[in-house]
């Protein structure tokens, strides 16, 4: 690792005030990110802002809202009882997330700013127009097993490495922030941008602008909902797909649904269309086939990832019958 | 993770460059205290120094190992404020005011800890480059409640990998370990 100073803030205003000033400076919270990409010399920041004192790490429940602090931990959250009752796709997501000891350790906030894990953006020597805008992508006609079947653009085709994102994103939850310009609460849908011709550019969120927690608006669509993650071995990895996924069922026709894709594009991946086909229908297999055909009708592989758009048919098919069943 | 930087800590810290009333430390030298197996230890850090290479290379307790350095193998495992971590993906500096607990802090002198004990009757090693981020993990999941049987066994024990695959030895081991801690 580069040198670099650092400073634990004592509030937010505090935190935000110390990166503001400093166009090379990072937040840090539970460091698993932002540390191994300062070993790889991929991100260099001159400060580190250690966040870990600047407020709570509560999980609040208040009528039909739960509001996460962003430093509450993976752990905290996946063992939270109002979480793994309300919204099983969030604790599920967590469960299958990296390793208890990370988990201990990575931030909720964190854990929505990780950068993608495409290993030329990760390898200095290798191009990679998100570490540098115009250098070209290794992975356009590369090693692209793991990469975009959705959303990538002619400058990248990564994908976005986070499991509880792809919850969030299924949840509708929002992002509340604090920044040089005050508070604001964004969509999860708007939070994540697509690489277009800026893979560089990839949230919503502002240099100096800090995350102060995620709420979830409960309804009964997220309350019977999972989290299905397919992977190379069956802990410790990163998805190969994952899908989020709830359904409020009565009497055997579905009422609502949320779908949201992982490990398949850029961004959380929801398929709304797909969402939109299952409502009015019987809670049956084929109503899942059909609507994970849909859901899948617009992928494309680019050679190495072409078997992803079987895999993610397959594993909406198996998240929607086990809620199915459940309910 | 939870504590304030004491007056120590900000010994030898070079001017504040930002109007911000925090101190900014380093890129220099930093003087920190860490508590680490129930003894606290001056040492002077620079704020890139992980806590691995801190408790490694400053303070000699070589027993916690590094393995990928980046968070894959859970070698560097060791408990802060109880909770298992890996060491490898922290700075010393963040951990002023917690209480570290490496694998040379579960011994009482020459009576070994019973998870410790029972790694070595069930052999869960061989070249035992792992074992003491196993014995950790495995300390960790009796104390925190989460000994329901061999799956949660085997889930919490999935960040520490074992390149030598002593694997059936391991979960021997650990069932055991949390009948000998119960
Ligand atoms: C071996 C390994 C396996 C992993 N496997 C998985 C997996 O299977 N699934 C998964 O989802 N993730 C996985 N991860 C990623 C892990 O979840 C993230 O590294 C972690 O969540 C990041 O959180 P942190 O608090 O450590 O972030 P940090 O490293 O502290 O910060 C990361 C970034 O976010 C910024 N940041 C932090 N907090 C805030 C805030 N409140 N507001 C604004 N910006 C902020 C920082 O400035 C930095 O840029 C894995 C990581 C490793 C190392
Ligand atoms: S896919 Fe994106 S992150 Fe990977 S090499 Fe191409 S530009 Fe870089
Ligand atoms: S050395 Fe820390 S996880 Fe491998
Ligand atoms: S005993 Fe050799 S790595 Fe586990």
């Amino acid at each position: 690792m580069k040198p670099f100073r650092y400073a634990r803030a004592r509030d937010p205003q505090e935190a935000v005030q110390m990166v503001a000033v400093d166009a090379a400076a990072s937040f840090v919270a539970g460091g698993t990110t932002v540390l191994d990409l300062m070993k790889d010399d991929v991100e260099r920041p001159s400060l580190l802002v250690d966040i870990n004192g600047v407020a709570g790490r509560a999980i609040v429940r208040a009528g039909d809202e739960i509001a996460i602090a962003a430093l509450a931990r993976m752990s905290d959250v996946a063992d939270d009882p109002e979480i793994a009752k309300h919204a099983p796709m969030v604790a599920n997501a967590l469960l299958q997330s990296a390793s208890p000891q990370l988990r201990n350790m990575a931030s909720i906030g964190g854990n929505l700013m990780q950068r993608t894990r495409c290993s030329y953006f990760r390898d200095i020597v290798a191009p990679c127009n998100k570490r540098r805008r115009g250098d070209g992508c290794s992975a356009i006609g590369g090693e692209n097993r793991r990469h975009a079947i959705f959303g990538g653009s002619e400058s990248c085709i990564c994908v976005h490495a986070s499991d509880l994102a792809v919850a969030l994103a299924a949840a509708d939850a929002t992002i509340h922030t604090n920044g040089p310009g005050g508070t604001r609460a964004i969509q999860v849908s708007d939070f994540y941008l697509l690489p277009r011709d800026t893979p560089n550019v990839e949230t919503a969120l502002h240099h100096a602008e800090l995350i102060s927690s995620v709420t979830l608006s409960l309804d009964p669509a997220l309350a019977n909902s999972t989290y299905v993650k397919v992977r190379d071995r069956a802990q410790y990895e990163f998805a190969l797909v994952s899908v989020a996924a709830g359904m409020e069922i009565v009497g055997g026709t579905i009422r609502a649904a949320r779908i949201a894709l992982g490990g398949v594009a850029p961004i959380p991946w929801r398929v709304p269309e797909a969402e939109a086909a299952l409502v009015g229908r019987p809670a049956t297999a084929a109503s899942y086939r059909e609507a994970a055909e849909i859901a899948l009708a617009g992928a494309r592989g680019c050679g190495g990832n072409d078997f992803k758009v079987a895999l993610a048919a397959n594993a909406v098919v198996r998240a929607l019958e086990q809620i199915g069943s459940a309910a | 993770m939870d504590s304030a930087i004491p007056e120590l800590a900000t010994a030898g810290t070079l001017p504040s460059a930002a109007p911000a009333a925090a101190s900014i430390l380093g890129p220099g030298e930093v003087q920190i205290e860490l508590e680490v197996n129930g003894e606290r230890h001056e040492l002077s850090v620079e704020p890139r120094v992980t806590l691995l290479d801190a408790l490694r290379e400053r303070l000699k307790l070589t027993g916690t190992k590094k393995g990928c350095d980046q968070g894959t193998c859970g070698a560097c495992t060791v408990l802060v404020n109880d909770r298992a971590i890996d060491s490898c993906l922290t700075l010393a500096v963040m951990h002023v005011g917690d209480r570290i607990t490496t694998i040379e802090g579960l011994a009482s002198g020459e009576q070994l800890h019973p998870m410790q004990a029972a790694f070595v009757e069930h052999d869960g090693f061989q070249c035992g480059y792992c074992t003491p981020g196993q014995v950790l993990s495995a300390v960790a999941l009796v104390r925190e409640g989460r000994m329901t049987g061999d799956d949660a066994i085997r889930e919490q024990m999935s960040g520490n990998i074992c390149r030598c695959g002593a694997y059936e030895n391991i979960l021997a081991a650990v069932r055991d370990g949390a009948r000998r801690m119960a």
